[in-house]
């Protein structure tokens, strides 16, 4: 399909760093005369070519819109669409392609399931639970809700580890809990939740089972089916993918008797001026033009991903992430949010008890090294761990023990100036 | 003047021995600036006698910009008449803002270091979490002003 198939593709079974590497322009960059070492994945992952020339192809060869025209390039666009729909539901192990809606991003998933099954299912009296350690994007919409709907929020602690604390979340789970929602992946201290045992947990007091699995689906194989879940959310631009596109995959069941969260062009079946019959599900929920170019782009990145293969991601993510703790936790003065674990994903979010986030992350960019500081839209779970803020390293299938290195020297540079 | 510089020999003295840092017992006026997405915080207190602040104290903890910088703010206001610290306030945002012209040494002294975090964008806030404390303290005695919302607007529509 593309002159850049990735490392990992073939018969080969070495996991050939410097073989991807080529295949990402921005690597190619440097920052304060240094090559670019890019730690904040968490937040975007850089673009292989791959990506990039479809975008390409797509504004050359067929930039028409979709799902409405007879004309040719209409019909490429919206076959090339429908097939990075069929893609991503492929690359999640959905079901039905019907299951997956495309959004903007894991916040616009979200408030499509507070906004539409929330509005229509949440009433007073009833629960929400959550845990302390979500990204805001799966904590705010529902606080909202509750508040809106005078519903009562509840939220799971955290231990000081880091992990869930299963006992204030069984005590906090109960017959008035409607929804349950639970980040896979915290994107603070990389905790795994257990997704089907909670979910499994939920179902037995008939409450619906939201994943947040924005930080999961980029580093792991993702089998939404074998998680139990009745809807999960990601964001296709923490996995190589184009910016403005996020994946909402929901049962089709649920999805087919939830309203639409907003209405207008696309997804209707026919209008009058006195009542509307809305189309199916997932396109009752894309409600006007799509990012098209950017989703068929989605498909790029998942083909790409593929090619190497998300459990040798995995594995080779493992040894650096291993990697980077034990070197991170030579340095004296630092600490990592939660505890470590075997199989921990590459994400440490540390405190220097010299040096003030802001401040190592711009001492760090001077060293070109891109990380990120503050509270990483994770207030709550900051607050319950005790830190004001954290710096945040997080890496992907493009680095290497070599740049963990150049963190490490980048960190002593700040130790010089502060400590 | 390079960032390590900058910090070596201006930003860190003051980060870590801030000046003023005695909380005042019946300040004429207080208020707090924060700066939610990392912490920043500045409480600053005034005794103004006769259009004049006689004493100022800051409380705060945060990044080494923005404590430094609100140390070197208690340096440019202790002492001065009211009229004169709102030229030097309108004068230190306009710098670090990176207005385009070139910032007034006259008005603004010392305070001149600080010229290079007009490049270091994502560090404005920082800078000016101080000064944003020292003048809802000057103007809206009382107040708590959090950086991370547009204080352009007005509040009825905050919500």
């Amino acid at each position: 399909m593309n002159s850049h198939s990735p490392a990992g593709s073939g018969v080969s079974t070495k996991y050939d760093v410097a073989r991807i590497r080529e295949d990402f322009p921005a690597l190619r960059r440097t920052v304060k005369g240094q090559s670019l070492v890019y730690f904040d994945n968490t937040a975007a992952t850089l673009k292989p070519q791959t990506v990039i020339d479809t975008i390409t192809r797509v504004y050359s060869d067929f930039p028409a819109n979709v799902h409405r025209g007879i004309h040719q390039l209409s019909e490429e666009a919206t076959e090339a669409y429908e097939a990075a729909r069929l893609k991503a539901a492929n690359f999640i192990n959905a079901g039905d392609p019907d299951e997956i809606v495309v959004t903007l991003n894991t916040t616009d998933s979200l408030n499509h399931v507070c906004g539409s099954w929330g509005e229509a299912n949440i009433g007073p009296g009833d629960e929400i639970l959550t845990t302390e350690m979500e990204h805001h994007a799966n904590f705010v919409p529902w606080q909202q809700l509750c508040l809106r709907k005078g519903a009562k929020f509840q939220v799971a602690r955290v231990l000081p580890s880091g992990q869930l604390d299963r006992e204030d979340f069984d005590r906090k789970l109960s017959e008035r809990t409607k929804l349950v929602a639970v980040a896979h992946v915290s994107n603070v201290s990389g905790v795994v939740n257990p997704i089907s045992e909670l979910a499994a947990q939920a179902h037995r007091v008939g409450a619906v089972f939201v994943a947040d699995c924005a930080q999961s689906v980029p580093h792991m194989p993702v089998d939404v089916q074998a998680l139990g879940a009745d809807f999960v959310s990601c964001s296709a631009y923490k996995f190589l993918a184009p910016f403005g596109v996020g994946l909402l995959w929901g049962r089709k069941a649920i999805l087919d008797a939830m309203p639409p969260y907003r209405t207008g062009g696309n997804m209707i079946h026919s209008v009058s001026t006195e009542k509307t019959r809305f189309n199916v599900a997932p396109h009752k929920f894309e409600a006007g033009t799509p990012s098209i170019a950017d989703v068929i782009g989605m498909g790029a990145a998942i083909d790409y991903l593929q090619a190497i293969g998300m459990q040798a991601i995995s594995d080779y993510e493992h040894e650096l992430s291993r990697y980077m703790h034990e070197e991170l936790l030579k340095l004296p003065g630092l600490s990592i949010a939660g505890d470590w674990f075997p199989g921990k994903p590459a994400i440490a979010s540390f405190h220097l008890d010299y040096a003030h986030p802001h401040d190592i992350a711009q001492f760090l960019n001077e060293e070109g090294v891109a990380v990120r500081s503050g509270l990483h839209c994770a207030e709550p779970l900051h607050c319950s761990l005790g830190l004001s803020s954290t710096t945040r390293a997080s890496l992907y299938l493009y680095n290497t023990h070599d740049e963990i290195d150049r963190l490490v020297a980048a960190i002593r540079t700040v130790e010089e100036i502060f400590a | 003047m390079d960032l390590k510089t900058l910090y070596r020999e201006v930003i860190l003295d003051h980060y870590k021995t801030p000046r003023n840092t005695t909380p005042l017992s019946a300040p004429s006026c207080e208020a707090d600036c924060r700066n939610p997405s990392c912490g920043d915080k500045v409480r600053v207190q005034l005794r103004l006698d006769d259009g004049l602040v006689s004493e100022v104290a800051i409380i705060g903890n945060g990044c080494a910009i923005s404590q430094a910088s609100a140390s070197m703010m208690t340096e440019a206001v202790k002492g001065r008449r009211v009229v004169e610290i709102e030229a030097v306030m309108e004068e230190f945002r306009r710098m670090v803002m990176g207005a385009g012209s070139e910032a007034d040494r006259e008005v603004l002294g010392d305070l001149m270091i600080l010229e290079g975090i007009a490049r270091l964008h994502a560090r404005v806030k920082c800078a000016m979490c101080g000064w944003s404390a020292l003048d809802a303290a000057l103007n809206e005695n009382g107040s708590d002003v959090n950086l991370d919302e547009d204080t352009e607007l007005p509040a009825s529509s905050q919500h």
